[in-house]
This record gives C-alpha cells, sequence and structure tokens, in this order.
C-alpha cells in the first residue's frame, strides 16, 4: 500500500503541473506548446535511406522479387482451380457444387450438421448470388498465404521456444508488428512488389503471422512436463520429443493459431483492395464510394458469411477431442465419410458436366437482393433520417467538434506531463517514463496534430463504447442462457473483418465524422462487452452467496462484489477496446478524417514507406502505451485480489 | 546380498541460478541459506539391488522426485555421481543416455504423462516407436501388455476417454514395454482416489510377482510404501534419513521423524516373526511357524500358545531359530520399546 501512495502523491505533483501548464498556456512560449522544430526528427528521411539502401545497394529487391515469383505462380494455380483463370494446370474450374459440397462434408465431418449446413450454405449462397469469381479471388490468396504464414510462424515459434533469447529479441517486435495498424505493412511491400494480387498476398502474409508465432510458442510452453519426461524416458531423441510428442500435444493451440491466421489473411485480403488486390474487397470499396448499399451489403452477408464459415471450421477443427471408432471390419464404414464426400463430388462433377448451372452460375442468372435492400432502406432511413440527423448535428456540434478543438488546444507539455501522471499512478516511474517516451516520440515525429486527431477519436469511441457496452453487459450476466447468447454474437461479430463495419455506418450516417465513430463505437463495445461478461460470470459463486448471506441487495452485489472481483476482466477488454478503435480509425480513414490515417492513405499511394511507416509506428506507440499501462492496473489489481 | 545396480554417491542437486558455485559455498558453510536457492536432494549414499524394490517415501517437497529424475539423469545432478549397472550416467553422451533409456529403464508418472492425441495403442507402443521398431511388432508387443494391465479391448481408445486407473494401467503397460531392467515409479497411484489406489497397488503387486525387476518406488503414502516395499527409504529436506526394510524401521527408526511416522503405524501387521528370530537356546519343541507370517498373522496362536519360545521355519522348511512368545506379544500390544 505505501508504494502505491507515493505514487499517488506524485501523480497528483505532475497533474498539477500540466493543469499549471493549460491555465498559463497564453503566456507559455511556441515552443511549449507545439513540438519545436529541433524536436522534431526526419525520421521518414531516415527510414527512406534504410529502405532504400535494402532496395538498391544490397540487392533485397532481387530476393523478394523472388519470392514473389514463387507466391505469383501458386497464386495462378489456385486461381485456375478456383475460378478458371487460363494459367497452368488449366484444370479448372472446380464446380462450385463441388466446393460447396465439399465444405459442407468438412463442416459436417468437424462438428455436425449445423457446421455443414452454415459452411456448405455459404458456398451456395456466393454462386447463387453471382459472386463466386471475386470470392475465389479473395480465397485463392487465402488458400496460399495462410499454409506461408503457418509455417513460418510455427518455424519461427520453435526457434523462439528454443531459444530464449531469440524469443526476448521477437517479443518486442511482435509487440509492435501486432499493433502497427494495416496500412503501415501495405507500404513497405507495394515498394518491394509492387500493387496487385501478389503484393496482396504477400502483405497478407507477412500480417497473420505474428499470432501464429505466439500461439505456437504458449502450445509448447504448456506441454505438461511428465508427458516431455514420459518421452524421454522411452528414449526420444530431441528431434523426435519434439515432432511426436511436443508439438502433437500443443495441437490445440497450434491450430487456434492457424484459426487466427486465417482470420487476420481474411481481414488483410479485404483491405488488401488499397493497393489493387481483386476480390471481394476491391468490389465492397467500388461499391461503398459509389454508395451502392443493397450490392455492398450483398457483398458485405458474404464476406460475414465467409469469416463466420472460416472461423467455425478453423475452431472446429482445434477443439475436437480425439474419440476412438468403434472397430470396424468394414473398409467401407471406417471410411464413409470420405465415401460420401467422393460420391457427392463425382455428382457435383456430373451436374456440372450436363447443366452448366451447377459449373458457374452466370451474371445474368445470379439472384440479388439488393433492389429489395435498397427499397426498404430508402423505406428506413426516410423514417429515421430525423434522428440521424439531429443526431449527427448534436454530436458535431456539441461534442466531437470541441473535443477535437480541446485536444488541439492542449499544450504538448501538458499532454507529456498528464501521461507521465498517469503512467506515475499506475506504475511508478517507469510507467511514467514508458509513456513520456512513447508520446515524446509522436511529438518527435511531426504529426502532433494529426496524433491528436486520433486520440481523440479513439478516446470518445471508447468512453461511447463503455457507456453503452457495459450496461448491457451487466445485463447480459444476469442469467447464463442471455450471457452464452451476447458472447455468441460478440464472438461472431469479432471475426468480421473490420471493413464490414463501414457498410451500415455509411448508409445510417452518410460519409462523415459521426460515421466514422459510430463504426469505431461498435467494433470496440464488442470486446468491451465480451470480456465484461466473462469477468462478471466468472466471480466466485461463494462469494456471491456470501454477499447474499449478509444481506446485500443486488445492486450492492453488483458494486461491491461482482464488479471489482471482474475489474481485471473488463480491463482486458478495456485493453483490446482501445487497440480495435486504433485499428478501425485508421482504416475508416478513407471515409475523410483528418487523423493519421488520412495522411497513410496518402503516404499508401504516393509510397512514400518512410512517412507511411512513420505514422504507423506512432499509432503502434500508442497502442503499446495503453497496452502498457493497462496490463500494469489490471496485473496491479489482480494481485490485490489476490488471483 | 546381491550386486547394486544403481548406486548413488553424495548426490546433491541445488537449483537456482549457479547451482555449482553454490554447492562450493555450502561445502564451506553447511547451514549456508541464500535466496533463490533450493537444495532438493542433500549427500544422498543410496544402493538398489538388483530384483529389489525400493521405495522412496517422504513428504511433498522431500526431494524424493528429484532424486527419482536424478537416477534416470532426466535431471542432471550437482554433485556426487549415480552409477547405473556400473557405467557412471553423468560421463555418457546423449546418444548413450537415450540408448540406456531405451533398453534399460520405464517410468511411470504421477499423472500419467500420456500423449493425448495417440491412441492408448499408440501411447503404450511409443517406446518401441523410438526404438525405430516395425509397426507390426510394435503393436502386437503393445497389444501383449495391454492385456497383462487388463485393458483388452481397449486398445482405440484416447486416454481421455479412459478413467484415472485405466489410465495409470496404460502408463504401467508403457513402460513395461521395453522389458526395462530398472523400474521407475514417481507416485503412480498418488492421482487415484483411494479405493482403485487399493486395487491398483494389488494389481501392481500382481504384476512385480510375475517378472524379476529392480523397481524404484516413490510414495509420500507410509501405509503404501509398509505394503509393497522390500526396503524403504525415508526422506527429509533432501536427505535419507533411514533406509531399511520394513520391519526394521518399524522396530527401530532411526532418527526422531521416521519414529514420528511408525508411532501411528499398527506394528503387529507390518513386522514378520523372521526379523525377531534369536538363534535357538535349547532344541526346538512343538509346532513351528513360517517366517514370513505378520506378527498379526499369528495373534490368536501367540496369545494362547503355552510355549516361552516358538521355533521358526524358512520357506524350504529348515529351522532358522526362535521367538520369544513375550516379544512377540509385546509387538502385538504395542509395548515394544
Amino acid at each position: 500500500m505505501g508504494r502505491s501512495e507515493r505514487y499517488a502523491g506524485t501523480a497528483k505533483l505532475l497533474l498539477a503541473l500540466a493543469v499549471g501548464l493549460m491555465l498559463f498556456k497564453t503566456v507559455l512560449p511556441q515552443g511549449m506548446i507545439r513540438p519545436p522544430e529541433w524536436l522534431v526528427l526526419p525520421f521518414a528521411d531516415w527510414i527512406n535511406a534504410v529502405f532504400a539502401f535494402l532496395q538498391n545497394d544490397l540487392g533485397l529487391m532481387a530476393v523478394t522479387r523472388a519470392f514473389s515469383d514463387v507466391v505469383e505462380w501458386l497464386l495462378n494455380v489456385t486461381a485456375n482451380l478456383l475460378y478458371g483463370k487460363s494459367r497452368w494446370p488449366n484444370l479448372g474450374p472446380i464446380p462450385w457444387s463441388v466446393i460447396a459440397v465439399t465444405a459442407f462434408m468438412a463442416g459436417y465431418a468437424l462438428k455436425g450438421w449445423r457446421l455443414g449446413l452454415i459452411s456448405g450454405g455459404t458456398f451456395v449462397w456466393i454462386a447463387l448470388m453471382g459472386q463466386w469469381k471475386w470470392a475465389m479471388e479473395t480465397l485463392s490468396v487465402i488458400v496460399v498465404a495462410a499454409p506461408f504464414s503457418v509455417t513460418l510462424g510455427l518455424v519461427l515459434g520453435v526457434l523462439a521456444w528454443r531459444s530464449p533469447r531469440f524469443e526476448r529479441v521477437l517479443n518486442p517486435i511482435l509487440s509492435i508488428a501486432q499493433s502497427l495498424p494495416h496500412f503501415a505493412y501495405m507500404i513497405p511491400v507495394v515498394v518491394f512488389i509492387g500493387v496487385g494480387p501478389k503484393a496482396g498476398a504477400i502483405v497478407t502474409i507477412i500480417f497473420s503471422v505474428p499470432p501464429m508465432i505466439r500461439m505456437t510458442l504458449l502450445g509448447l510452453k504448456k506441454v505438461p512436463e511428465e508427458v516431455i519426461e514420459a518421452g524421454k524416458m522411452s528414449g526420444a531423441t530431441r528431434w523426435q520429443l519434439l515432432t511426436r510428442a511436443r508439438i502433437p500435444t500443443a495441437r490445440s493451440e497450434i491450430l487456434i493459431g492457424v484459426n487466427q491466421v486465417i482470420m487476420q489473411c481474411l481481414a488483410m485480403v479485404v483491405l488488401a483492395s488499397f493497393i489493387g488486390m481483386p476480390g471481394l474487397g476491391q468490389k465492397l470499396l467500388q461499391l461503398l464510394q459509389s454508395l451502392k448499399i443493397g450490392l455492398s451489403v450483398e457483398i458485405g452477408v458474404t464476406i460475414v458469411l465467409l469469416a463466420v464459415t472460416l472461423d467455425r471450421l478453423t475452431k472446429a477443427w482445434a477443439l475436437r477431442l480425439p474419440v476412438h471408432e468403434a472397430a470396424s471390419p468394414s473398409w467401407l464404414i471406417r471410411n464413409r465419410l470420405l465415401v460420401i464426400w467422393l460420391a457427392l463430388c463425382a455428382l457435383g462433377f456430373g451436374l456440372a458436366h450436363f447443366f452448366p448451372y451447377f459449373l458457374e452460375v452466370e451474371r445474368k442468372q445470379a439472384l440479388s437482393v439488393a433492389g429489395p435492400i435498397d427499397a426498404l432502406m430508402d423505406q428506413v432511413i426516410r423514417l429515421i433520417t430525423p434522428v440521424t440527423l439531429w443526431l449527427r448535428w448534436f454530436l458535431i456540434t456539441w461534442v466531437l467538434i470541441p473535443m477535437r478543438d480541446a485536444y488541439l488546444w492542449l499544450p504538448f507539455t501538458a499532454v507529456l506531463l498528464l501521461l507521465a501522471a498517469v503512467g506515475w499512478a499506475i506504475g511508478g516511474l517507469r510507467s511514467a517514463l514508458i509513456c513520456v517516451a512513447y508520446f515524446g516520440l509522436i511529438a518527435a515525429s511531426g504529426w502532433w496534430d494529426r496524433a491528436m486527431i486520433t486520440v481523440y477519436m479513439v478516446c470518445i469511441s471508447v468512453v461511447i463504447a463503455a457507456i453503452l457496452g457495459i450496461p448491457l453487459a451487466i445485463w447480459g450476466a444476469r442469467t447464463p442462457i442471455r450471457a452464452g447468447r451476447i458472447l455468441l454474437v460478440c464472438d461472431t461479430a469479432q471475426t468480421f473483418p473490420s471493413f464490414i463495419y463501414l457498410i451500415p455506418v455509411i448508409m445510417l450516417f452518410g460519409v462523415n465524422d459521426v460515421a466514422v465513430v459510430a463504426a469505431v463505437v461498435v467494433f470496440a463495445a464488442v470486446p468491451m462487452v465480451r470480456y465484461t461478461i466473462e469477468g462478471l460470470r466468472n466471480v466466485p459463486p461463494e462469494m456471491i452467496e456470501a454477499a447474499d448471506m449478509s444481506g446485500a441487495t443486488r445492486a450492492q452485489v453488483l458494486w461491491h462484489v461482482r464488479l471489482p472481483m471482474a475489474l481485471p476482466t473488463m480491463l482486458v477488454g478495456a485493453n483490446q477496446s482501445v487497440m480495435f478503435s486504433l485499428f478501425m480509425v485508421i482504416i475508416a480513414a478513407f471515409i475523410g478524417t483528418q487523423d493519421l490515417g488520412q495522411e497513410m492513405q496518402r503516404a499508401l499511394s504516393s509510397t512514400d514507406v518512410g512517412k507511411g511507416l512513420v505514422l504507423g509506428f506512432a499509432v503502434a506507440f500508442m497502442g503499446l502505451m495503453t497496452d502498457h499501462l493497462i496490463t500494469r492496473w489490471s496485473e496491479t489489481r489482480k494481485r490485490a485480489l489476490g488471483i | 546380498m546381491t550386486e547394486s545396480v544403481i548406486t548413488c554417491r553424495n548426490v546433491s542437486k541445488i537449483f537456482g541460478p549457479n547451482p555449482a558455485q553454490h554447492l562450493v559455498q555450502l561445502k564451506a558453510d553447511p547451514g549456508l541459506s541464500q535466496a533463490g536457492y533450493v537444495h532438493a536432494v542433500r549427500d544422498v549414499n543410496l544402493d538398489v539391488r538388483r530384483g529389489e524394490m525400493l521405495v522412496v517415501m517422504g513428504l511433498s517437497g522431500s526431494g524424493k522426485s528429484t532424486l527419482v529424475r536424478c537416477l534416470s539423469r532426466l535431471i542432471e545432478i550437482t554433485g556426487g555421481s549415480v552409477t547405473v549397472e556400473g557405467r557412471d550416467i553423468a560421463t555418457l553422451s546423449e546418444s548413450e543416455l537415450i540408448d540406456l533409456r531405451r533398453s534399460k529403464m520405464g517410468m511411470v508418472f504421477q499423472s500419467f504423462g500420456l500423449l493425448p492425441h495417440r491412441s492408448v495403442l499408440e501411447n503404450v507402443a511409443f517406446p518401441l516407436e523410438m526404438r525405430g521398431q516395425d509397426r507390426s511388432t510394435r503393436y502386437a508387443r503393445a497389444r501383449e501388455m495391454l492385456e497383462l494391465v487388463g485393458l483388452k479391448g481397449r486398445e482405440d481408445y484416447f486416454p481421455r476417454e479412459l478413467s484415472g486407473g485405466q489410465q495409470q494401467r496404460v502408463g504401467i503397460a508403457r513402460s513395461l514395454a521395453v522389458e526395462p531392467d530398472i523400474w521407475f515409479l514417481d507416485e503412480p497411484f498418488s492421482a487415484l482416489d483411494p479405493l482403485i489406489r487399493r486395487e491398483m497397488q494389488d494389481e501392481f503387486l500382481r504384476l512385480k510377482g510375475m517378472m524379476n525387476k529392480t523397481i524404484i518406488f516413490i510414495t509420500h503414502d507410509f501405509d503404501e510404501a509398509l505394503r509393497l516395499a522390500d526396503r524403504i527409504a525415508i526422506m527429509k529436506d533432501g536427505r535419507v534419513e533411514q533406509c531399511d526394510t520394513p520391519d526394521q524401521i518399524v522396530l527401530h527408526p532411526a532418527t526422531e521423524y521416521v519414529a514420528k511416522f511408525t508411532s501411528e503405524i499398527d506394528r503387529a501387521r507390518v513386522v514378520h516373526i523372521g526379523s525377531l528370530v534369536a538363534p535357538l537356546t535349547a532344541p526346538a519343541t512343538g509346532e513351528p511357524v513360517a517366517a514370513y507370517r505378520t506378527i498379526r498373522d499369528l495373534a490368536r496362536q501367540l496369545i494362547s500358545d503355552p510355549r516361552v519360545e516358538i521355533p521358526v521355519i524358512n520357506d524350504k522348511g529348515a529351522v532358522i531359530g526362535s521367538v520369544l512368545r513375550q516379544t512377540a506379544l509385546d509387538v502385538l500390544l504395542g509395548d515394544a520399546h
């Protein structure tokens, strides 16, 4: 306790200083209000110099081009198989009916009828809606990128597990990589590879490796000691131990890693439309830009269905527990699923041969629900326009603009002191220094105003998300059934690529700041709700019983027992919420914001690596600082509660 | 008696950042205790004889599990030496060590240590697979072992589908698959509930009777130790307090600590007539009793027998000495010492 009191004292002092700076802003020298010239360092030029060196002098270009040629060749093979692009091996396209029954059988074998219908149904929907080619363009990148990421992640994960020194080097790199916004990855790739499908595939590979490394490492560390000892006593060599005991025992974690890789791939491949990746993402981007709501909803549904299918299939695979089969002498019975699948495929091929409809649904045969959706949306929008208009007016004039002006009004020295105060209150000198260092670097990057706009958008969105999400979660956590349903919705919503969230908000609010904030709020509320429910549901029942027996009312139990106990878990949710918001704010830039994201888009279109990476790091530092503070706080709370 | 299979000389194991240096410091100042260092095994001297069953008994944290891992070099020792069949195992190269484990050692673990993704049959065949035996031979052998432990018909099950007792049977079958000479069992029945534990002990005694192996058995349960052991080594704080037969431990505990354990024990159930035998002073008279029987077995006879001295015979029927009835009754009624 003594320590945290001392922390509080210093923190108050720093806070007072910050307030002092704000009060006397008018008399402050300009150099204390905005970062002075001498502080702003030309990071972008340095990065550009490094890249120029890598590219030209080191000949890294040749290496990346060679690798990208391999990727391109693979992309062509899958493109041929999935949608009949005329490249080697010239076998495709595989009829959509065959792919749909394969998806159905995969779902059925992994989990049962329901998953079979979801995954089979997804592909039927795609085919019937005439989106086959776009969806397959998207899917072909995932099919190529995911195996690369998984292999790379597995190898790096094993290396990190073998060598603690390597792990120590790798860990901060992974942390930064996981908080860099999507666009920051695209710019260097565009420099080295150019634009188009193979650049899209490569950026997808790079983007989706980190979670695989993390999960592999986690899985290998979690293998019970006795399993290893049993392996050693069985006379296993190190290699045998790794391949036959450790990795198979870590199967679940590794497969969860595969699941995350695939979901990251999907999120990235949709966004890669910004660097000329054809497919669903590009279509959606075009439709959104021309405000064709009905058609973009159709594409949105497809992306959502694909996300759900891929997530459920890989999760079912990861969580599947081995079950013995009743011994059966007949080969046919033992391999019945395989036989049924082969039969269904044969049927699909046969149908496709005689009825081209089952090979490919042509544009003119395709169904569309865009018309009715547009009509419906027109009605809805007409109905709620007064509300949205008022909301828009209210938010912009009374919340967003005043908040933005306030953030921009703050002298940068006051912000740094404020952060130091928060850091000191939570984790003492070290945390204070970390906070100041991260934001000091942002100040030195020369993008202070833009960064403050990003900060303001994230702050306001997270606050609104908390105001809406936490009561919802408290209500949801009342009964287990309700909690289960809300958690299912949250889990599903979390699998959607962030891009999807823009469709409904553009529909409702049009293209402006309110739409961005609304999208970020929804995206940020999901983890908030999820972790709050989990935290509240996992409070030990004895504690609640003890409180009940002490005569506490429901509100008292909530305030004095459940919320304090759930706080560490809720903080994890808040942390994710901030991360998600940062990502979303940056993505939403193309709707038109004036923050770091907009500059990043400009850097992307002018392929300015230095600028792009500096902006990316600025965003990453915001994320890392929040992560540090919240993790510290959550750990302190946990220790105080003895969990 | 017979040669020793495993010999420990001054074995020490220290966990910490620089164990070797800490050991040197300890030699100079035995009372030293430094933060960050755990002295799990201290100066242990032990001989495990061929064919015997040595039970290492101690409460949790006494270093018994660490000791047994030193014997198989699952853990590298800090000081002293461990010799297995005449070879100092610290000097073995990695491949020699693997060879030794593949051919001579088997081990059973407290929480079974089964590979979750492999069926029962594949788990039992695992050590044979490591040796590179072909599939049909190793499966045939694995089936044989599963039949031996009473799991025939469960070959295709996965560990998670079995009860704890059944899982440990798989662990036992696996450890026996390579026909090891030395069999380590690390608290094999501690994770099981009492009824199953009893059943597994009987099963274990049955298996033990069928083969002639050197067995090192770890337990924290003194009753279990008494029931199974040829000799018991009692450990406390990394030291072996006493290593002797159950009879001797019960009759003559070497330290306070051992005495505390034995005080609650019904000695009559542990002590055999044989361990009370004194040389004959006069020619034997009347019906002799067998040396392997416990005092408890003979309680009725001891109370009603009128003789002062009762002759004792060994398992070949030869008279080896006699027992004073009063001595035996003292043990029976708890008056010894």
